[in-house]
């Protein structure tokens, strides 16, 4: 059997490597980036490197986001002791001409520098993303270097399940995935569950358009999950553990899988992890792209290989999850947020955030915006410095409309609202939601009818066709958009499309259907003229 | 013997009602003489949720839930009928006949389909969505059955009773949202579903026409007036002509 791993020792080591080189380069190498072509950017610093000689002085590591999608690809220079530079749109050219001029002779390319002072960068609290960007995720080492596995090896030595439980509710997390469910409420669920064979899970199925909150988390610091879900293990008496991953994120699964392995070898997984008692082992499983299956009901029954069809609740999944048996389901965000709770302590966590709502959120900034990519912020703070200030404002010429946040689940919210702080209930008050994260602004081009019939489009396509409401009624509501976006609805189509998005509402099996009308319900609550002035028969309703 | 069940109160629509232990609303209910309307549930298989046509309101939720899926608590209050409710299930129902293509005038089950029969109960006498008139293949490969998808509302009852009591598992659904269909065997042909028993129990739970025997479809009627001369012909000569047999 492997002896366990030192962390200390490893840290230390890794960190005497990285101090032999004067500089280091850091090149994002996630998804975005991959395909605003980090990828020949990379060789090309990589040749250049080599070339120049600077092998001895030069560090190249791949890293994960560093946050700023739409300026990729992303490289930081680091200089030791020094200062740090990021560069914007590198691509080869301007990769090599980093290694030549700035590594080689301390002049940067002033054309491609990019401040990362400023706001977007100013105003973010990185905990679930604190090692995004920054360590190589393809290497445990790199990851130890920076804390990994601390925590779980604190928890499993020096606290007992009940004090990990305790630990998680105090810190008042709640369910990143988007309905908010207190975290440390639903372990000590699973906890007080009876049963020899427990599962947790970890939901990677992100299926909202425009997210990439977990793929980022799941891609960059795979290892942060993995330690997340073994916490979770060990405090609720669950032995196995599965990692739900969309098949379209074929990236995560291969760093997922890496990191299992290497985390395995290293005894902090398997059998009796760091010499303790405990034993936790993980699976990845990959879902064919449902998005349903992002429902935990679905998600279990497409982990054993069936349909992957919601179930009705009661029996909940700490009941009878999984197999059978009593499991619990995270989202990848939630869990990635415990080893720093469990690290730092719940009193920590509560400093960052709301009273309601602790922590921080990871925000996929997209549409209608000069800068767009991937944040992380604490909690209430208010849309308007998301969106005014990280993000830039919408770009000139354009005027801002709505935000849109939750996805197919969420709704949209107009500029006098831009002042809301980020939380569960301030949104959730607007007739929007947190969701998962997904947030599109959208400028005065956009029409909000059309928008309701995107979502709504989604919505139908995605439903499982279990239930009669989601099924037949997600066609009816597209139907009936259809008709007012195309200027052949009257104002009994108007009148019937509300009284349907009720029925679709308080009538679903599972959380895809009742969440389905929102988009349209928001924007016809903040944006009813528009929908109003697309009737065929308008002179009525003004009368 | 079987042991004597325990029992627990509760109020169903004002009236204080007993329910064994475990029941659910629905069973409960309806053994009272409560009418609640149902389509994928069935005594006897396990309970699916889906039609949600079965939707009562918790007094202390005030919540729609499925009668079918909610058990029995001490002293719970139901209220199985409102005005919400029942608007609710009409455009269920509405939703249903509009999804699929019902003509009761030329089905199998004209006079005794559970579905016309939730719409006369639910007073559900027009249907206000566009009809989808999807276009679906019927499957009259079975020599003894014929499954017409035009006339289905995959309550899966047939799914599971073939699963749960016959042990088959010829039925499943494939595809998902408006593609979501019956499909013997993986998408056969029924009548190449090797695993098909020939049992019946799905055309017995069918509570559509989607289901039916060969032979009961409208226009399936074959008159035979030919048969009377060839009754006087063997009276006469002693000698039975098979019909047909002098074209050969």
């Amino acid at each position: 059997m492997a002896t366990p791993i030192d962390l200390h020792e490893v840290a230390i080591r890794e960190l005497e490597t990285r101090s032999r080189y004067p500089w280091r380069i850091k090149a994002c190498a996630s998804t975005a980036c991959q395909s605003a072509g980090a990828g020949p950017a990379y060789s090309a610093m990589e040749r250049e490197i080599s070339n120049s000689g600077q092998t001895q002085t030069v560090q190249l590591v791949p890293t994960g986001c560093m946050g700023l999608c739409s300026r990729g690809p992303l490289v930081r220079v680091l200089e030791r002791g020094g200062d740090e530079t990021m560069y914007q749109h590198v691509d080869a050219e301007i990769g090599s001409d980093i290694v030549k001029s700035h590594t080689g002779q301390r002049i940067p390319i002033q054309s491609n520098v990019l401040d990362h002072h400023g706001p977007f960068f100013a105003e973010q609290r990185r905990v679930v993303l604190a090692n995004a960007g920054i360590i190589d995720p393809d290497r445990l080492e790199s990851a130890v270097a920076h804390g990994a596995y601390l925590a779980l090896e604190k928890a499993i030595t020096t606290m007992t399940p009940d004090q990990v439980v305790e630990e998680v509710r105090a810190s008042g997390l709640r369910g990143r995935g988007g309905a908010g469910y207190p975290t440390g409420t639903k372990w000590s669920l699973l906890a007080g569950a009876a049963g020899d064979q427990k599962y947790v899970i970890a939901n990677g199925d992100e299926g909202d358009p425009g997210a990439y909150m977990d793929r980022t988390v799941m891609e960059d610091d795979p290892h942060r999950v993995i330690e997340g879900l073994a916490i979770a293990a060990y405090a609720t008496g669950a032995n196995r553990g599965y990692i739900y991953v969309r098949a379209e994120y074929p990236k995560a699964v291969e760093r997922l899988d890496r990191a299992i392995r290497s985390a395995r070898r290293n005894r902090l997984l398997g059998r009796r992890i760091l010499e303790t008692d405990f034993t936790f082992e993980i699976e990845v499983r990959i879902g064919a792209g449902a998005f349903v299956c992002g429902e935990e009901t679905a998600l279990m029954a497409s982990i054993e290989g069936k349909r992957g069809m919601p179930k009705l609740r009661p029996p909940y999944p700490t009941e009878r999850g999984l197999f059978g048996n009593p499991s619990m389901i995270n989202n990848v965000e939630t869990l990635a947020n415990i080893p720093a709770i469990i690290d730092r302590g719940s009193e920590w966590f509560r400093s960052i955030g709301t009273e309601g709502s602790p922590g921080t959120k990871v925000f996929a900034l997209a549409g209608k915006l000069e800068n767009t990519g991937l944040i992380e912020v604490p909690m209430g703070i208010s849309l308007r410095t998301i969106i005014d200030d990280m993000g830039g404002g919408v770009p000139s010429g354009g005027a801002f409309k709505a935000a849109q946040t939750g996805g197919p689940s969420g709704g949209c919210i107009p500029e006098q609202f831009l002042d809301t702080p980020v939380d569960y209930a301030s949104l959730s008050e607007l007739g929007s939601i947190m969701g998962s994260g997904g947030l599109i602004v959208m400028d005065d081009t956009v029409s909000m009818p059309e928008v309701a019939r995107f979502f709504m489009e989604f919505c139908m396509d995605e439903s499982c066709g279990k239930c009669v409401p989601c099924r037949a009624g997600t066609v009816q509501i597209h139907g009936l958009l259809d008709k007012i976006c195309t200027g052949r609805g009257t104002a009994g189509d108007l009148a019937l499309l509300e009284e349907l998005c009720v029925v679709v509402r308080e009538t679903s099996l599972c959380g895809l259907g009742q969440s389905a009308p929102n988009p349209v319900v928001s924007t016809l609550h903040y944006f009813r003229p528009e929908y109003e002035e697309l009737l065929v028969d308008r002179e009525a309703v003004d009368a | 013997m079987r042991e004597r069940r325990k029992t627990i109160e509760f109020v169903v629509d004002d009236t204080e009602v007993d329910a064994y232990e475990g029941e659910s609303v629905l069973q409960a209910a309806r053994r009272h003489g409560f009418t609640i309307p149902a389509l994928c549930y069935v005594e006897g298989l396990s309970v699916w949720g889906a039609c949600r046509l079965c939707v009562v309101e918790l007094a202390e939720q005030h919540q729609l839930r499925p009668a079918c899926a909610v058990t029995v608590e001490e002293d719970m209050e139901v209220i199985t009928d409102s005005e919400a409710i029942r608007r609710h299930r009409r455009t269920v129902l509405e939703l249903l006949f509009a999804e699929g293509n019902h003509v009761c005038a030329v089905c199998v089950s004209n006079g005794a389909c559970e579905l016309q029969d939730a719409a006369v109960a639910v007073g559900m006498d027009h249907v206000r969505f566009d009809y989808q008139a999807p276009v679906r293949t019927i499957d009259a490969s079975h020599p003894k059955y014929v499954s017409d998808p035009n006339r289905c509302i995959l309550c899966t009852r047939c799914v599971r009773v073939c699963d749960e009591i016959e042990g088959a598992h010829v039925w499943d659904i494939a595809g998902r949202g408006r593609g979501a269909r019956l499909v013997a065997e993986m998408g056969k042909p029924w009548g190449e579903a090797m695993s098909c028993t020939w049992c019946g129990k799905c055309v017995a739970t069918c509570p559509t026409g989607a289901l039916f025997y060969q032979g009961r479809a409208v226009g399936e009627m074959r008159h035979e007036p030919d048969m009377v001369a060839r009754l006087v012909a063997a009276r006469r000569d002693h000698q039975w002509i098979a019909p047909g047999a002098h074209d050969e």
